[in-house]
């Protein structure tokens, strides 16, 4: 049965689902693994464009394997150069045109609001595939689905976000995504300068979860459960200096998890540059390459569920 | 208004008074409003006389000119305890309290810069989302970012009307 919170909608935050709604998206992407390998085609008659106003590989690229693995024919561009925004064209008719050449917008933006915006202006459906350093919906449910797929649940583990809380948005919407869930813990580790934004600390007290921030992750490395890191993005950086200053500051090295707990994974939703030893890319630690893994099952489910075909 | 007001302000012939501002805050209400007294306008500004409700309270009376319904909500921003009252032949003809609505809609300027709403050749109206009434507390529907009271008037856009 087609889940009715998500035929026809947008997807801006992963804030507006619910934990059923994730349940359903799962069981979907459940089976979307098992027809790997197979083009479908349920969205014969569907185009999807992809209007990444920001580069990306891995998003664009799993879109786009998703949208055509369920047969839909997929157009769109990368960075704002060969589109007429560079010509001087607003975003608002931008978004107008691309929405009446498609049947759903998948958008990538460096500026926080432009999804929403988007969906705003847009009769079709629109994804949030990244809008500056506020939120990175499509990323977080895959995150989620790799910790029930390892654990087979998401509940009572212990986690703890590690790096640039302030400017990563896989990790804010992690960070949200988590609270639609009963975690036992979470940590947030970060420099001061990089620690979580208000709205996020303010919403992590609205939901009443058990949450500490603090510097120092050798301190907690034996609770958690799971470490979720991401890279320095210096592109949203205001100023290079802070930067240079946070850089290097959070490494995750085989002699920081000596003392880590037992099956304990470690995440990131890449590209990562040095923020993990390399070493630890081939130990029972590293769950991100099954992560990357996951994104393009997680979004054919999405895609399912939004166009209203059965998997 | 007490009698000690009335013996320094006359009253107005046409035009509104808005009273029961907090103490200190009538020159905010005259700025988010965008009233500078350029255009010949007449205004008398009365701060801090003594009020039942508030202790201390400022009152406003311009002269010639009156308010509409967006005003209240900028006005409800900075002073959410005041009213007004439109004035026609010396008389109050009709008086409103205002009141600050769930969702403040094209009155403030986001702080985020990298908020979509500050993106120029674009003409986006802010929404910000009412968190708390007192405290004061709002947050950009777009951004997310989480503004406070003290950030009200430096951030009204209310002079681009």
């Amino acid at each position: 049965m087609i889940n009715k919170d998500f035929y026809n909608q947008d997807v801006i935050s992963i804030q507006q689902f619910t934990r059923e709604d994730l349940e359903t998206l799962f069981e979907y992407a459940d089976r979307a693994k098992k027809h790997k390998d197979k083009k479908l085609e349920l969205l014969k008659d569907k185009v999807v464009m992809l209007a990444f106003f920001e580069p990306s590989t891995r998003t664009r690229f799993s879109f786009e394997v998703a949208a055509k693995r369920l047969g839909a024919d997929v157009v769109g561009f990368s960075g704002e150069e060969g589109t007429s925004i560079s010509k001087g064209e607003n975003f608002t008719d931008t978004i107008r045109m691309l929405d009446s050449y498609s049947n759903l917008i998948v958008i990538r933006h460096k500026l926080e609001g432009a999804a929403k915006y988007a969906s705003e202006i847009a009769e079709n459906p629109v994804i949030n595939a990244g809008d500056g350093k506020q939120h990175h919906p499509t990323q977080a449910m895959i995150d989620l689905y790799t910790i029930r797929e390892i654990f087979g649940t998401i509940d009572e583990l212990t986690y703890a976000v590690v790096g640039d809380l302030r400017y990563g948005r896989a990790s804010t919407s992690f960070i949200y995504g988590l609270l639609i869930y009963n975690p036992k813990k979470l940590y947030l580790v970060s420099p001061p300068n990089l620690g979580a934004r208000e709205e996020v600390i303010s919403y992590l007290k609205e939901k009443g979860v058990a949450f500490e921030e603090i510097r120092n992750l050798e301190e907690i490395i034996d609770e958690i459960d799971v470490l979720y890191t991401i890279r320095l993005q210096k592109e949203r950086f205001p100023d290079i200096t802070e930067y240079e200053k946070a850089k290097g500051s959070y490494k995750i090295t085989l002699d920081l998890l000596k003392n880590a707990k037992k099956g304990l994974k470690i995440m990131h939703p890449l590209p990562k540059l040095d923020e993990i030893d390399k070493e630890i890319d081939s130990t029972e630690y590293a769950a991100y390459f099954q992560q990357a893994k996951n994104g393009v099952p997680v979004r054919m489910a999405l895609l399912s569920l939004i166009f209203g075909v059965e998997l | 208004m007490s009698e000690k007001s009335t013996l320094v302000v006359s009253k107005i012939k046409h035009g509104t008074v808005i009273d029961h501002i907090p103490a200190g805050k009538a020159m905010n209400i005259l700025s988010v409003l965008g009233i500078r007294g350029e255009k010949g306008d007449r205004i008398a500004i009365i701060m801090n006389v003594e009020s039942e409700k508030l202790g201390k309270k400022d009152i406003i009376k311009i002269e010639g000119k009156w308010l509409e319904p967006r005003d209240f909500d900028v006005i409800s921003l900075i002073a959410p305890s005041a009213t007004v009252n439109i004035v026609e032949n010396f008389e109050v003809v009709k008086k409103y309290k205002v009141s600050l609505p769930d969702r403040v809609e094209g009155l403030l300027k986001c702080p985020n810069m990298t908020c979509i709403t500050n993106e120029r050749n674009e003409s986006i109206k802010t929404k910000f989302k009412v968190l708390s009434r007192d405290p004061l507390k709002l947050q950009c529907e777009y951004c997310g970012t989480i503004i406070y009271k003290d950030d009200i008037v430096k951030l009204t856009n209310y002079l681009k009307k």
